[in-house]
């Protein structure tokens, strides 16, 4: 899929300190049937966003105008569960761009890096840090640096680096994927094919 | 022996290697690609959009599991939206040649159920499927594991996937098993002590006796939910289990080809002196029938136990009492004795013959609970024809129970099957998250012995005071 080029992003943050966030939980089940990419950010988080009756829960931070930007701030195993990119989706769709937490389920980070949303991985300490200048203060900016693959509290100046392959971050940085990738190399794919035991 | 010993996961791995990015991932080839009408249509039309083609459609299986009723097959699917999916899929794998087994087919059913049934899974192959528990053909000696939409399109568009080589892990259960313990309760105990994400970047191989002696139906169970614990996929060796399994099978090879694949089969094995990233033992003996309290997978335990209190829990003391009250449950609590609204047996995890002969074992002679509503979904068309041979059908309907039409139903409710708001759900599933079985939906997963205790009694049992 074509998406915009990432590299340097700076930007408030919505947390979400909740351990074990779920796909089923970013995207029910039930909101899967589309046939199409587009328009699922409207039911991004539905069961926490709203009440059965469809009103918005008041104490839930996306119903909560003090928060905002385009970095979703998650506690650790964010994205654990099915592998649905549809999670992916609506999280890009919503508006995010980039999801930090201390740690990400596997197939949640596949999913983001192929639609072109950066996760970023860092320490607790760290996370903890996020956490506590965002109650503190909800216009708290962040700067995302994939180049230099550092994260800055830009108020205090406070940095970590993260880790990223780098052929993820030639992708990303580019706006490629892995498609695009791929389809340069047919010929050494028909040539291991003709090899292959099955 | 090599003096550079391997195990069965390089093995397989190094094999499929296309080619090695300098900082970045291996390219992969794919043996096998099932597909399923939830997670392909955007597939495809990222296809159109790029104007490229299917490169190997003979490597593609397609089935329709997840959003299909279990109930009344032959009318036209109610649901404008789940026809519409349905119809997608049929009409994609025609315009690419792609072999479709939808509803209504006589080899239709839940994807990771219909692969090892047919004989299109075979040791040694390397299989993905946009759906999570593509982890089950592990128990075949493959690699399989779950990929997202953009690498379903990858797939078709390549045969080819892009994965950094996962760490490997050890997994190995020695020993004998109690009565009343089934290979569900051995990967569910076994999750409970890894934690939810206690395997993340690994991939799992299942080694020891308790493995050896599992029928392929078992082996199956412990792969599926080795996504549970956070691994890429779950594997175990083939040996004459496998084979015997396989042989006689619809896609299985015959004949020369049988006789050169069983000598490669017969390789697909860790070499003595390999050492792992991580290695974990456990007894089969300290293994009862298990049950979750929780809302993941890892929040289980023996059923004769307490609910862990919050202090015993290492870290997230928040996201645990949060869990504790969806479930309704309070710390110390005992779990026999809990009501059960609902019943569910099915499921890629266990919706084989294997765990409806278990569900029958103890129901036989009982009824049904007035209080339970129990919904008996085989995994597939096979499955189900296996049931009313085998004369499973004639318990089930003495003892009020009725079987369902094969697909995914209860496990992650996208039809019509849907656990109500704050109803308690025994389930042979291999989710317990929040609302997954249907919004407020709360879950306990067992295995199929214990659901049979909890349909007859209506409440929390214990199987083994039920056994003969
Ligand atoms: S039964 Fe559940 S886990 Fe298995 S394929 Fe269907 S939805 Fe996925």
């Amino acid at each position: 899929m074509a998406y915009d080029k990432f590299t340097v992003l700076s930007s408030t943050a919505v947390p979400l300190p909740i351990e074990n966030v779920d796909t089923d939980q970013i995207i029910p089940a039930r909101f899967l049937k589309a046939t199409k990419r587009e328009g699922f950010g409207d039911n991004l988080f539905r069961d926490w966003r709203y009440n059965g009756d469809d009103t918005p829960k008041q104490d839930f931070v996306l119903n909560n105008p003090i928060y905002s930007g385009k970095i979703l701030v998650g506690g650790k195993n964010f994205g654990s569960g099915s592998s649905r990119e549809h999670a992916a989706w609506a999280i890009y769709d919503y508006g995010f761009r980039c999801v930090v937490s201390s740690f990400f389920a596997d197939i949640f980070k596949n999913n983001s890096m192929n639609i072109g949303i950066l996760p970023v991985t860092v320490s607790e300490g760290f996370l903890h840090k996020i956490f506590t200048a965002i109650e503190a203060d909800p216009n708290t900016v962040l700067e995302v640096n994939l180049p230099e693959q550092t994260i800055t509290l830009v108020a205090t100046g406070e940095q970590e680096s993260f880790d990223i392959n780098g052929y993820k971050k030639h992708n990303l940085t580019n706006g490629f994927d892995d498609i695009d990738f791929l389809q340069n190399i047919k010929s050494e794919i028909s040539e291991f094919v003709s090899h292959t035991t099955y | 022996m090599s003096n550079n010993p391997q195990s069965l996961f390089d093995k397989v791995w190094d094999a499929h290697v296309v080619k090695k990015i300098n900082d970045g991932p291996d390219v992969l080839f794919i043996d096998r690609h099932f597909i399923h009408e939830v997670t392909s249509p955007v597939a495809f039309l990222g296809l159109k959009s790029r104007n490229i083609s299917v490169l190997y459609p003979e490597r593609t299986f397609a089935t329709a599991d997840h959003n299909t009723p279990t109930i009344n097959q032959h009318l036209p699917v109610a649901d404008p939206l789940s026809a519409n999916q349905l119809k997608a899929l049929e009409e994609n794998t025609k315009s690419y040649g792609i072999s479709h087994w939808g509803l209504g087919n006589p080899k239709n059913g839940i994807v990771h159920v219909v692969g090892p049934e047919n004989g299109i899974t075979l040791p040694g192959m390397t299989i993905v499927c946009g759906d999570s528990h593509t982890s089950t053909h592990g128990a075949f000696g493959c690699i399989a594991f779950g990929i997202g939409t953009s690498e379903v399109e990858m797939v078709l568009a390549s045969q080819c996937i892009m994965q950094p080589k996962p760490k490997k892990m050890r997994i190995n259960v020695n020993g004998s098993m109690q009565k009343g313990v089934v290979p569900k309760d051995v990967v569910l105990y076994i999750i409970s002590k890894l934690t939810a994400a206690g395997a993340t970047g690994y991939f799992v191989e299942f080694a020891g006796s308790v493995f050896e002696s599992m029928s392929m139906e078992g082996r199956m169970t412990v792969c599926n939910m080795s996504i549970e614990m956070g691994a890429r996929g779950g594997m175990i060796a083939p040996d004459d289990t496998t084979f015997n399994y396989i042989k006689g099978r619809e896609k299985a090879p015959t004949g020369e080809a049988w006789d050169k694949a069983i000598s490669y089969w017969k390789t697909l094995k860790t070499d003595d002196g390999v050492v792992f990233d991580k290695e974990y033992h456990f007894e089969g003996a300290d293994i009862e029938p298990q049950i979750t309290y929780g809302t993941n997978p890892g929040m289980g335990m023996g059923i004769t136990e307490h609910i862990p209190t919050s202090e015993a829990m290492e870290s997230g003391k928040a996201t645990y009492e949060k869990s504790l009250a969806y479930m309704g449950f309070n710390q110390d609590d005992s779990m026999i004795g809990k009501p059960v609204d609902y019943v569910f047996v099915g499921s890629c995890t266990n919706g084989r013959i294997e765990d409806f002969r278990a569900f029958a074992s103890i129901v036989k002679g009982r009824r049904k609970a007035d209080n339970v509503t129990a919904w008996i979904v085989p995994g597939s068309h096979i499955v189900e024809q296996q049931i009313k041979d085998e004369g499973i059908l004639d318990i089930l309907t003495e003892a009020g129970f009725e079987l369902r039409q094969p697909g995914c139903s209860a496990c992650l409710a996208m039809n019509d099957d849907k656990i109500p708001a704050g109803k308690y759900a025994v389930s042979t599933s291999n989710r317990n998250f929040e609302g997954r079985q249907g919004p407020g939906a709360r879950t306990m997963l067992a295995s199929p012995l214990v659901a049979a205790a909890a349909a007859v009694t209506g409440v929390v049992t214990d199987p083994r005071t039920l056994l003969a």
